[in-house]
């Protein structure tokens, strides 16, 4: 297949962005999103163009590097995959594809369409852990955990923070990611010892960093590649008044 | 380390789904006042006695305009933060995510419509009703006629006969009906009563609330154009 691409370039963080149009011809239905960018990638640098930057690591949608927004969705047009699990075979010959990097404030690009999601980082280590002392390991059976419970914790930790949400709200809110974590440590009792502290922690780090405030639209969650819900957002919201309100 | 509740985002929330809640609340009693007067003048202008010059009234009227102030002053701090989070460059290409009401993201454009036929609302029936009474004026004028504005009925009959002003009102009404299909069920996940299971209910419980409200306000709006029009009979039963 043959396909128009218009692909954001910017040299650097500092300077100024625009669209540029590339053609890749003989692209097989059956390689990745990121084979794609690969083979645009090479026929470039045989031009003796600057290839185009872009994040991406494991290539399997569990590490969280990639990103792109595509054709207006982040990760593309399919619902719950990554970038790198997006196939060309979801495109059609001619098509036109605008690849945007991630747009929010607290996401800066840095270069063509990688973005600096250091934010995500900070608002982990100022609370998305658990402390455990040293020493042995524990018996696995040591803490029953009812079986609802674990699932509901299972489904927010599969948060790869991959900053989708935040890009896709239409007011940078890292809401979903915030409470995906606080929520999958809040259903397990081995959190509930620091839930209040990290709750508010949390919560002020993501509001120091200049996210957004969330007003529910649940756009994130529609295009969150892990399918994480709103509902873990009202878990949040909830161990957050609680904490404030008993502190 | 964790800052003020009254500066967090989720604190904001909280205060913006408190005072949307005393809003509903509100607009629920004022329905049923108006359904009042689809059955009898007296009863309604018995309920306006009550809610006259009266220090209770005053006071709950004083309440009730703080709160208003304070949920679009809230409303514009939020959104002035949450356009400068999203950055100064806009995505070029932009779809609609599946599942997400159009409401949800055009609160604050329903939230201003609501504001500006609130102002009309208020110069042609509170101005004529409670101000006037407080002002302790006698009559009022309705065209050329002259009534007193302890007889509220007559006021709001003589308005509602008139089509433009129905007309005005109902797309009033369906601007805050789009603002609250989001707005309750909103208002309870900011404070985190949401759940899983509860989240599907949440949706519904606010639709049927909105429709409710705004169904009681527009049938009364109706039914006062008809009987004003002698297509309906006066009394109704």
């Amino acid at each position: 297949m043959d396909l128009t691409l218009k692909i954001w370039r910017q040299a650097n963080a500092k300077a100024k962005g625009k669209f540029e149009t590339y053609v890749v011809k003989d692209v097989s239905t059956e390689s990745s999103f990121l084979e794609m960018l690969d083979i645009l990638n090479n026929q470039l640098i045989h031009e003796g163009v600057d290839p185009v930057a872009f994040d991406h690591d494991c290539r399997e949608g569990i590490c969280g590097a990639c990103s792109l927004r595509i054709n207006g969705h982040a990760h593309g047009p399919e619902t719950e995959i990554t970038t790198c699990q997006l196939h060309m075979r979801n495109f059609k010959d001619g098509d036109t594809i605008v690849i945007e990097p991630w747009r929010s404030r607290a996401f800066p690009v840095i270069k063509d369409l990688v973005v600096d999601r250091t934010a995500y980082e900070s608002i982990l280590q100022a609370g998305g852990f658990v402390s455990v002392g040293t020493g042995g390991v524990p018996d696995a059976n040591a803490i029953p955990i009812a079986k609802d419970d674990a699932e509901e914790s299972m489904d927010a930790a599969a948060c790869i923070g991959c900053g989708a949400c935040a890009a896709t709200c239409k007011n940078g809110s890292a809401m979903l990611f915030v409470a995906a974590r606080v929520s999958s440590l809040a259903k397990l009792p081995q959190g509930q010892v620091e839930a209040a502290r990290r709750a508010k922690a949390m919560v002020a780090k993501m509001d120091e960093l200049g996210f957004g405030n969330c007003t529910n639209t649940g756009a994130c969650q529609a295009e969150c590649p892990k399918g994480i819900t709103i509902n873990h957002i009202a878990r949040l919201n909830r161990e957050y008044l609680k904490a404030k309100f008993r502190s | 380390m964790s800052g003020s509740i009254f500066t967090s985002s989720i604190g904001k929330k909280m205060f913006m789904s408190i005072s949307g809640c005393i809003l509903v609340l509100f607009l629920t009693f004022h329905m049923c006042m108006n359904l009042a007067l689809v059955f009898s003048d007296e009863a309604y202008n018995a309920i306006c006695g009550f809610l006259g010059a009266n220090w209770y009234a005053v006071a709950a009227t004083v309440l009730l305009a703080v709160v208003i102030v304070a949920h679009i002053a809230l409303a514009i701090v939020l959104t002035i933060q949450n356009r400068k989070a999203r950055g100064s460059i806009r995505y070029a290409v932009t779809k609609r995510e599946p599942g997400v009401e159009w409401s949800s993201k055009n609160m604050l454009v329903l939230g201003i419509v609501v504001l500006l036929g609130l102002a009309f609302h208020l110069v042609h029936f509170w101005y004529k009703m409670m101000f006037a009474e407080l002002a302790g004026a006698h009559e009022v004028l309705l065209g050329a006629a002259a009534v007193s504005p302890t007889d509220g009925a007559a006021i709001v009959r003589y308005y509602f006969a008139q089509w433009p002003y129905v007309l005005l009102y109902l797309v009033w009404f369906a601007a805050i009906w789009f603002h609250l299909t989001h707005g309750v069920w909103s208002m309870m996940h900011s404070l985190g009563l949401n759940s899983k299971v509860w989240f599907k209910r949440m949706k519904c419980i606010s639709f049927i609330v909105a429709t409710l409200i705004i169904g009681g306000f527009a049938l009364c709006a109706i039914i006062l154009f008809l009987q004003g029009n002698g297509l309906l009979p006066y009394p109704l039963f």
